[in-house]
C-alpha cells in the first residue's frame, strides 16, 4: 500500500489574516512609541480593537490606557456599555469631555437644525493628547468607511497641530511601519484599516463579543430629516412639520446622537445583522451619518484639522 | 475564504481609476449612495457619462486634477474570494506610492493604453512589480474600444511586452484585452472581442493561485515585544510576541536566538485562545522558551534545523529612492529591518537601473527621487537577513532620514 500525503497548506482564513495583521500593528506601536492610548467609543469597531489588544498583550496588561472623547450627546446604552466593558477588562479609562472645552470657550456649540458636536471632538481629542503627552492614538477607523479614509496610512503621521497632510504621507512598505516622530507630533494608528463592515461583524460573531443594545432592532420614536431617521431625544428634537412616529430600527454606527441615523431593521441577533449587512445596498456612513453629507470632502476636511 | 491583495499600476490616463470603478460596479460592489454621489459629481463637472474614476479619487486635489495622487485601498468580495485593491498612482512623481501599494500585493495589474502601447511608466511599473517579487502580473490592455477591438493591436503589445519582460523574469504574466469604460472583459465577457478566449479580469482574480507569497520553509521569528506580566497569577510568565516571518514553529522545536547564537527549545506557543500546535507565517503568536535567556525586541528566533539567515553588517541591496533629497554615498540613515532598528550608511552605489533598457548605469553618482539602484550598505548592528527572493519579510528594509523622520527608501536584500 502506498500512502500519499497531501502537502500541508499553511494558509490563514481571511479573518485570521486580518487579525494577525492587526495584532502585529498594535504590538509594533506599543514597542516603538512611548505613550500610546486606545480610543474607545463603545462602538463595534473599537470593541474589536479591545479584543485585538487582548490578543496582542495578554496575559499582560495593556501597555496603554483607554480613552473616550465624550461629546455629552452619546447614546446612554453606549456609555453604560463602555464603563462595563473597561471594568471587565480591568484596564484604565480616561474620558475627555467636549463640554469642558465648550465651557472654557475653546469650542463653540454649533447652532441650527444640523448642529452637532461631532466636529467639536477634534478640539477635545487634541487637548487630551497634549495634556497626557500621548504620542500615538489607536483608532478603529476602516478604509472602507469613506473615500478619504481609503487614502490614510495604517500609521498616520500628525504634525504638532494634529493635522493630516494627505499629499505628504510616509510611504508604507511591507510591514515596516515608521513610527518616528518629534516631540509634539503624534501617530494615529489604525490596526483594522483593512477590515470591512462585514469583517467586523463576522469577527464579533466569531469571538462572541458583546455590543451595545442599540445595534439590535428595537422600537424607537423617530422622525425623518435629510433622508435619515433620527431618534427623538434631547439633542434631536423634531421641528415643525417633522412627523414623529414609532419604528422598528437599529443603528449601524454608534456616533454622536445628533448626527447618527437609525435604519429600519428587524435584525435582533448578530446572525441577522450579518444577513442584513450582506444584502444592504447602502454604505454604513451613507445610511447613518449626516456629518459626511456636508460636502464631497467633508471627512478629508475634518481629518486635516485633526479629526480622528 | 481566501484573501487576494492586488495592486494596479500604469501611466496617467491609462484608466486605472476607471478600471477599478468598473470592477466594483460590474461586480455589484458599489453601494447605491456611492453611485448616486458619483452621478451627482459627474453631472456637476459636466461629464456626459458617469465618471467611475470619481469613485476612487477620494482627495480634493485628486478630484480637482482628475488624477490619482496617493495610493488608496479598496475592498470587495465575490462568492469566491475577498479582495484588497491597492489603487496606486501613475505619475512618475508618485512612483513611491506604487512601490508602497505593490509591497504587500500578491498580484499586480499593469494597465496599458491600447493606442499608445508600452510607455516608460508601464515598463517601470512592470519592473517594480517584478523587483518586489509579486508572483502574478496581469497586463491589462485597455481602451480596446478605441482601436476597433483589433486583435492585432493586442497581440503586438503582448509580444512587445514579452520581449521586454524576458529581461525581468516575472513569475507569471497574463494578458487581457479590455475596455474599462465600456466594461468589456472586466467582469462580463466582451461580445466585441470574440477572438479572445481567455478569462475576464475578474475571473482571473477569482481563480489565480495565491498561496505563494509567504515562505514556509525556513523558520524565522523576529521578536517584536516581550510579554512579562509580573502579576501574582503570571509571575514567571515570559513570552516573546511576534509574527512568524517564515517557516513553521512547533512546541519542542530547537531554536537558535540570533544574533547571540544561544539555543533553547520552544516550550509552548500561546494565543489568547490557548496554546496552538504550530505557528506559520503570518500568524501573530507568543512563544515561550524552555530556558531563561536574554532576548529582546529585534532579536530573531530561528529553527535550529533550518539553514540560518545571514547575520551581517554588510548588505548588497536594490534600493528604490523616494526622497526629494538625492541619495549620496556616505550619508547616514536609520534602517528598519524586521523589528530591528539600527544606523546605516550607503558605502557604494554600484549602479543605477535605466528603466528603459533595464541596463545598469555604472557611472551614476547618486539616486534621485524614484530612481532604483544597487547599493552596498554598512549597518551599525548585525541584521539577520535572507535574500528578498527567498523571503519578502526578512529580505526587506526601509531607510529613514534621521533629520526629518521621512521614509526615504525601500530596500531589497540581494
Amino acid at each position: 500500500m502506498t500512502l500519499t500525503l497531501d502537502p500541508p497548506r499553511y494558509e490563514l482564513s481571511d479573518l485570521d489574516a486580518l487579525e494577525a495583521e492587526a495584532i502585529f500593528i498594535m504590538r509594533e506601536v506599543a514597542a516603538e512609541l512611548e505613550r500610546p492610548v486606545l480610543l474607545f467609543s463603545g462602538g463595534k469597531d473599537s470593541i474589536v480593537l479591545l479584543r485585538l489588544a487582548e490578543k496582542a498583550f495578554r496575559p499582560g496588561r495593556f501597555p496603554f490606557p483607554i480613552m473616550h472623547i465624550d461629546t455629552g450627546h452619546n447614546f446612554s446604552e453606549a456609555v453604560e456599555f463602555r464603563d462595563r466593558r473597561v471594568a471587565e477588562l480591568g484596564e484604565r479609562l480616561i474620558v475627555g469631555y467636549v463640554q469642558d472645552d465648550i465651557d472654557a470657550g475653546r469650542s463653540r456649540e454649533e447652532t441650527g437644525p444640523r448642529a452637532s458636536r461631532n466636529r467639536l471632538q477634534t478640539t477635545t481629542l487634541l487637548r487630551m493628547i497634549d495634556e497626557h503627552g500621548f504620542d500615538a492614538a489607536f483608532g478603529g477607523a476602516r478604509r472602507d468607511e469613506e473615500k478619504a479614509r481609503a487614502k490614510e496610512r495604517v500609521l498616520s503621521f500628525r504634525d504638532d497641530f494634529g493635522q493630516w497632510d494627505p499629499k505628504n504621507q510616509r510611504p508604507e512598505l511591507w510591514s515596516l511601519y515608521n513610527g518616528r516622530i518629534r516631540k509634539g507630533e503624534h501617530i494615529r494608528a489604525f490596526p483594522i484599516s483593512n477590515w470591512t463592515e462585514m469583517d467586523v461583524w463576522q469577527y464579533i460573531q466569531r469571538e462572541e463579543l458583546e455590543v451595545p443594545s442599540i445595534y439590535f432592532a428595537h422600537h424607537r420614536k423617530v422622525f425623518r430629516r435629510d433622508g435619515m431617521l433620527l431618534g427623538v431625544g434631547p439633542v434631536t428634537e423634531p421641528k415643525d412639520g417633522e412627523e414623529v412616529f414609532e419604528e422598528l430600527v437599529r443603528y449601524r454606527t454608534v456616533g454622536d446622537m445628533s448626527c447618527t441615523g437609525a435604519v429600519v431593521s428587524s435584525a435582533a441577533t448578530i446572525d441577522e445583522i450579518i444577513t442584513e449587512v450582506a444584502a444592504t445596498r447602502i454604505t454604513e456612513r451613507g445610511a447613518t451619518r449626516a456629518d459626511d453629507k456636508f460636502s464631497e470632502a467633508a471627512m478629508e476636511d475634518r481629518k486635516r484639522e485633526g479629526y480622528f | 475564504m481566501e484573501l487576494l491583495r492586488f495592486a494596479t499600476a500604469g501611466s496617467v490616463d491609462d484608466g486605472k481609476s476607471t478600471l477599478i470603478g468598473r470592477l466594483l460596479h460590474d461586480s455589484k460592489s458599489i453601494f447605491e449612495d456611492q453611485l448616486e454621489a458619483v452621478e451627482r459629481s459627474s453631472q456637476q463637472r459636466g461629464h456626459d457619462y458617469v465618471n467611475l474614476a470619481l469613485l476612487t479619487d477620494g482627495l480634493r486635489a485628486e478630484r480637482e486634477q482628475g488624477i490619482t495622487i496617493d495610493v488608496a485601498y479598496r475592498y470587495f468580495a465575490t462568492p469566491q474570494r475577498k479582495f484588497i485593491i491597492a489603487d496606486t498612482p501613475g505619475h512618475v512623481q508618485y512612483t513611491r506610492n506604487m512601490v508602497t501599494g505593490a509591497s504587500t500585493a500578491d498580484l499586480a495589474i499593469v494597465l496599458v493604453d491600447a493606442r499608445k502601447g508600452l510607455l516608460e511608466q508601464s515598463r517601470r511599473h512592470a519592473y517594480i512589480a517584478t523587483l518586489l517579487g509579486i508572483p502574478h502580473l496581469v497586463v491589462a490592455i485597455n481602451k480596446m474600444d478605441l482601436v476597433e477591438w483589433d486583435e492585432v493591436v493586442f497581440k503586438d503589445i503582448a509580444s512587445h511586452f514579452e520581449g521586454f519582460a524576458a529581461g525581468l523574469h516575472p513569475h507569471e504574466v497574463t494578458f487581457i484585452p479590455l475596455s474599462a469604460l465600456e466594461g468589456d472583459n472586466v467582469v462580463d465577457r466582451s461580445t466585441n472581442m470574440a477572438w479572445y478566449d481567455g478569462p475576464t479580469l475578474l475571473e482571473h482574480l477569482e481563480t489565480v493561485e495565491v498561496a505563494s507569497s509567504f515562505n514556509h520553509d525556513k523558520g524565522r521569528f523576529p521578536v517584536q515585544y516581550v510579554i512579562r506580566p509580573l502579576t501574582a497569577e503570571h509571575h514567571d510568565y515570559r513570552g516573546y510576541a511576534g509574527t512568524v516571518a517564515g517557516g513553521v514553529f512547533r512546541p519542542g522545536d530547537e531554536v537558535v536566538v540570533l544574533p547571540s547564537g544561544r539555543r533553547s527549545t520552544v516550550a509552548g506557543i500561546d494565543t489568547l485562545d490557548g496554546e496552538v500546535p504550530e505557528a506559520f507565517a503570518p500568524m501573530s503568536v507568543t512563544v515561550r522558551l524552555a530556558d531563561e535567556i536574554d532576548i529582546s525586541r529585534g532579536d530573531m528566533l530561528v529553527r535550529a534545523d533550518d539553514p540560518e539567515p545571514r547575520v551581517t553588517q554588510e548588505l548588497d541591496a536594490m534600493l528604490c529612492w523616494f526622497s526629494e533629497q538625492p541619495m549620496h554615498v556616505g550619508t547616514k540613515y536609520a534602517i528598519k529591518h524586521t523589528t530591528r532598528s539600527a544606523k546605516a550608511v550607503v558605502r557604494e552605489l554600484q549602479h543605477r537601473v535605466d528603466i528603459d533598457s533595464l541596463q545598469p548605469e555604472t557611472r551614476a553618482s547618486e539616486l534621485d527621487i524614484n530612481d532604483i539602484g544597487r547599493v552596498s550598505i554598512k549597518v551599525s548592528a548585525p541584521l539577520m537577513v535572507d535574500p528578498y527572493s527567498v523571503n519578502r519579510l526578512t529580505g526587506s528594509f526601509i531607510l529613514i532620514d534621521e533629520a526629518t523622520n521621512a521614509t526615504v527608501a525601500a530596500g531589497m536584500v540581494l
